[in-house]
């Protein structure tokens, strides 16, 4: 017989959850919405997200306010965590998300971003990530982790072209052998130690010297593989190019940052303790798996002829480069992954943009992408403005100082260098110098090359509306001018991530 | 406004480039020669605040950008970039007015402002990491300038330009955070402020690592032998601007990072590696000399000679005396005025015959009498003709490494020697004999415009080969003061290491374990 359960609601922390419930609400209102009046125009859907993730955004700030006053606090029978690194990755992915909300607005009607499902999803997709972000019980980042990824599937299906339900099912298939890993990774973990919450199965593994080592690393690398799934970490990438291929352009710039900063989170609580253990392999796997992603994928993308399949590598490749971070497991290194992060979803999310702006609608049936490089081919002279953009996107990406990424590889490399992986920093630089080569080859098209023949300059502009322009012109403005907000982005990160433990 | 001068220098044509997506097209040029003449008094505005004083840095701006990382925004001058920074503003002046009616001219006008923005703030930084910022930008435009108005291969060619020079430099970048790390290690702030790692005595063995990393980023730009690949491309292929201000500033960059940074932070290391730079220069002077003399086309005989100039500024460098380093910057002034005359000079026969090939020309001395004279001049200066410009600066280079090496020393004057052979080779090539060539019969003479440009080179040229007081004074002021450091740091070298706490000694070793 089951024993009655007694808590009160003080206990609760209700408020600890804060965040993720106005999402969950906002996605429900939408659907209600829809109960009461079919065919609302979608800007209306636009705002009410942006509205809700607003909200959400809100409770975050407040939460800081609380977390920087009083340190790490719990909910939830202790489920819920609200640490530094929850806290700061809740705030890329809700603020990637607002940056991407706008993008439906664009002004070729494209048809999933009139139906309200999409926004609904779109909204249970974001507490999906944030409720993995911010537990280190391996059930829930288990909820969260598979509650997003359907949405995800679905939000990519919903682009309805052949290439999308490709890379939908696709997508689903990996994610599906994903789930498996996971669960049997948490299941070993969970036979050895009888805890799922992370930090006892640390305190537990640590207090019996991790007598069963060959389990511990059973689970961990089943775990690792399954998280490396979701943040494409070779050699579990397989899916990406062609999911991003097939998603439309503004989703594929989103599904380059915010799933994988869920995934880089649970990485580091769960790696947190192990490489500090001086357990054999785990070192070697996680440093095999930083260079050989940074590399290979840096190799691949030199050879892609379409830009949006470059920049699904080389945003594998940006991967792999904060793996690292992971593996140095210092302070620093840890806060030179937000960091390097927050600037990279501004510059990234406003690569993808551009490339969004310039999407036809209806593409030539002989043509099997719509992003080849020769499409930009003297875009200088045609449309000067975005040429620019786009080209300070691209010296960003390659890591061209004054722009946003260069501060955080900067800080990154420093991180490495501090912690005596001298190497690893070698090869980080070296990887860097790889990848300027297929940013300049778009920069080379952009500027130095003349025009094709009858294209006109609107191809490259013929998607874009208020909406988009100011996202792009946002995420310009803080490429530029990162330098500015480095500072304090640096202290208020270094103080979160420190005083979490991390 | 004297406080804050330097910046202004740095930040008047990037505000300047900005405003010049306004302007009209027909009036680009007239803007673009305003604001030439503007940036070029506020330089030589420098000159007459420059207090000859004080040896070390003056003028100094600090501000802080990153606070908790050590990175500030902190410029100053000395005596050496002080002189640069003024030849910078003078090349792209003299580059925008002499500048031939091309395509797309508004945009190579904010492009050329905006590398002028990079150069100086590459020569007035004394933060490392503001300085790498400025270091790297300029890549941006140049690699614009090369591929968009270039030749044939202008593609190929700025592509490698970039990242070569790329490479190259994210390993010095390695290098500034390791420093950086290392000066944590011993005093407990982060810092990237040059002046403060002058401060910094560290072990030989991290000297010699970083001095390699350092020394890799430096070569390439330079660009020293192994290294030196593509710079022919880049001069073969960049328009005449390009080439006139690659060789005549950019390059010194890397000659001027050698004198900045590795001498005063790593006086062991540069003295342990004396005799393989020296040796590599030597082949740099000698390789390079011969194979400009087997070149058919007149602009990369002219890049040729100038990379082995670039060693005998190299060689100068590594002498580690008060002489020879004085002699080296003297000379990079003197090499940034010659060889971007010659580059000049280049430039407006090509602009002529749209050929740069030798064989096309022959007997130009007797159409174009005027042009023949200045390139004469030029050439002369070139080739180290005594009361020249460039003459100085050898004689005190070599002088400088005579004193560290007879025999090395010897060597490099012969290989001076073998300029003179292919200069004045070229020189009878194209200017004497009969005009073989038909389409060279009519050959309009030098105009106005190339004259304005050409005058002033030539009387500088002269000027400081009669009369180098003025600049070698100051110079050598400044670079006393960067030698006493390193002797400084010499004295110190029984005690090893400023790392006070033998606990953060071991540290600082155990992070450098994997670079042994």
């Amino acid at each position: 017989m089951l024993a009655p359960i007694s808590f009160s609601m003080q206990s609760l922390n209700i408020e600890t959850i804060a965040p993720i419930l106005v999402t969950i609400a906002g996605g429900l209102f939408i659907l209600i919405m829809d109960l009461f009046k079919k065919d609302l125009n979608k800007s209306l859907y636009v705002v009410i997200s942006l509205l809700f993730l607003l909200m959400s955004f809100g409770f975050l700030i407040d939460l800081s306010v609380f977390f920087a006053a009083n340190g790490t606090f719990t909910g939830f029978f202790n489920l819920v965590v609200v640490d530094g690194i929850s806290l700061i990755s809740q705030f890329i992915i809700v603020g990637a998300s607002m940056l991407f909300v706008p993008l439906a607005l664009s002004s070729k009607r494209f048809h999933e971003f009139s139906y309200p499902e999409f926004f609904a999803l779109f909204l249970f997709m974001i507490a999906g990530f944030q409720i993995m972000v911010s537990t280190d019980n391996l059930i829930l980042i288990f909820l969260g982790l598979e509650s997003a990824s359907l949405a995800l599937y679905t939000l990519i299906a919903l682009h309805n072209r052949s290439k999308s339900f490709e890379a939908a099912v696709k997508y689903f298939t990996m994610g599906a052998l994903a789930a498996g890993l996971y669960v049997f990774g948490a299941m070993v973990l969970y036979a050895i130690t009888g805890s799922v919450e992370i930090h006892q199965i640390a305190s537990i593994l640590v207090a019996n010297h991790y007598i069963n080592l060959a389990y511990v690393l059973i689970g961990i690398v089943f775990l690792f593989a399954a998280l490396a799934f979701k943040v494409a970490i070779i050699p579990f990438h397989t899916w990406a190019p062609d999911v991003y291929e097939g998603a439309s352009a503004s989703m594929a710039g989103y599904m380059s940052i915010v799933p994988k900063i869920a995934g880089f989170v649970v990485m580091m609580r769960l790696f947190e303790f192990l490489v500090h253990s001086g357990l054999p392999w785990i070192e070697v796997i996680l440093y095999a798996s930083v260079v050989i992603t940074m590399t290979a994928s840096n190799i691949w993308a030199l050879v892609q002829t379409d830009v949006k399949r470059m920049l699904a590598y080389s945003s594998i490749s940006h991967a792999g480069f904060v793996l690292s971070a992971i593996l140095i497991g210092t302070t620093q290194a840890n806060t030179a992954l937000f960091l390097y992060w927050i600037l990279f979803t501004f510059t990234n999310l406003g690569a993808f943009s551009m490339l969004w702006i310039s999407r036809q609608k209806n593409l030539d049936k002989w043509k099997s992408s719509d992003h080849p490089y020769e499409k930009f081919s003297g875009m200088i002279h045609t449309s000067p403005v975005a040429a620019v953009i786009m080209g300070i996107f691209m010296l960003s990406l390659a890591g061209v100082p004054p722009f946003a990424l260069f501060w955080g590889k900067m800080y990154m490399i420093s991180s490495a260098v501090t912690s005596g992986f001298t190497v690893l920093a070698v090869i980080m630089v070296l990887n860097s110098a790889i990848a300027a080569f297929y940013y300049l080859k778009l920069i080379v098209y952009m500027f130095m090359k003349e025009p094709v023949s009858n294209v006109h300059g609107r191809i490259y502009t013929m998607n874009t509306s208020k909406a988009l322009s100011t996202v792009i012109g946002v995420a310009a403005i803080v490429t530029i001018f990162a330098i500015i907000v480095i500072n304090p982005l640096l202290e208020i990160i270094t103080s979160f991530v420190y005083n979490s433990g991390f | 406004m004297q406080d804050y001068i330097l910046s202004i220098v740095i930040f008047f044509p990037a505000v300047a480039a900005i405003f010049g997506f306004i302007i009209n097209k027909n009036s680009m040029r007239a803007y673009g020669v305003a604001v030439g003449v503007i940036e070029f008094i506020l330089s030589l505005d420098l000159w007459w605040i420059y207090n000859p004083n004080i040896a070390g840095f003056q003028l100094i701006e600090k501000i802080p950008v990153i606070a908790s990382f050590g990175i500030n925004y902190q410029v100053g001058m000395n005596g050496i970039s002080l002189f640069i920074v003024i030849m910078a503003s003078f090349f792209t002046m003299i580059g925008i007015a002499s500048l031939t009616p091309t395509k797309n001219i508004k945009n190579m006008i904010i492009t050329l402002l905006l590398l002028q923005m990079t150069m100086a703030g590459v020569f007035l930084a004394l933060d490392a990491m503001l300085f790498y910022a400025f270091w790297e930008f300029s890549l941006v435009p140049m690699l614009y300038i090369i591929g968009a108005w270039g030749g044939p291969l202008r593609i190929y060619a700025s592509v490698k330009f970039f990242l070569y020079t790329f490479t190259g430099s994210l390993i010095m970048l390695v290098g500034l955070l390791f420093m950086a790390y290392f000066y944590y290690q011993t005093t407990g702030v982060w810092s990237f402020s040059i002046p403060d790692w002058y401060n910094l005595v560290l072990p030989l063995n991290y000297q010699i690592w970083l001095f390699i990393a350092f020394f890799i980023g430096f070569a390439v730009k330079v660009p020293m032998f192994p290294f030196h690949t593509w710079l022919p491309y880049a001069h073969g292929q960049a328009p005449t601007i390009g080439s006139v201000i690659l060789a005549a500033i950019l390059l010194k960059m890397g000659t001027y990072a050698f004198i900045l940074f590795s001498l005063p932070m790593f006086p062991d290391a540069s003295k342990y590696f004396v005799y393989p730079i020296a040796i590599l220069s030597l082949i740099m002077i000698i390789y390079t000399a011969m194979v400009a003399y087997a070149q058919k086309d007149l602009k990369q005989v002219v890049a040729y000679s100038s990379i082995s100039h670039m060693g005998i500024i190299i060689l100068g460098i590594f002498s580690l005396n008060i002489i020879g380093i004085s002699g080296s910057v003297f000379l990079m002034i003197a090499h940034g005025i010659v060889s971007g005359a010659l580059f000049l000079l280049v430039g407006v026969i090509y602009d002529r015959r749209h050929t740069k090939m030798m064989n096309e020309f022959g007997g130009l001395a007797h159409v174009m009498p005027r042009y023949a004279t200045i390139f004469g001049i030029i050439m002369m200066a070139s080739v180290g003709m005594p009361l020249t410009i460039n003459f100085i600066g050898e004689f005190l280079s070599l002088l400088g490494f005579f004193k560290e090496s007879h025999t090395l020393a010897i060597i490099a004057v012969f290989a001076i020697v073998v300029g003179a052979i292919y200069m004045l080779t070229s020189y009878k090539k194209v200017f004497f004999g009969n005009i073989t060539n038909e389409a060279n019969r009519h050959l309009p003479d030098i105009n106005a415009r190339e004259l304005l440009a050409l005058i002033p080179l030539v009387i500088i040229a002269i000027w400081l080969g009669v009369y180098p007081n003025p600049i070698l004074r100051p110079i050598t002021k400044s670079v006393t003061h960067i030698v006493e450091i390193m002797h400084d740091k010499e004295a110190q070298a029984g005690r090893l290491s400023l790392v006070s706490n033998p606990e953060k000694l071991a540290l600082a070793s155990q992070a450098t374990r994997e670079v042994r």
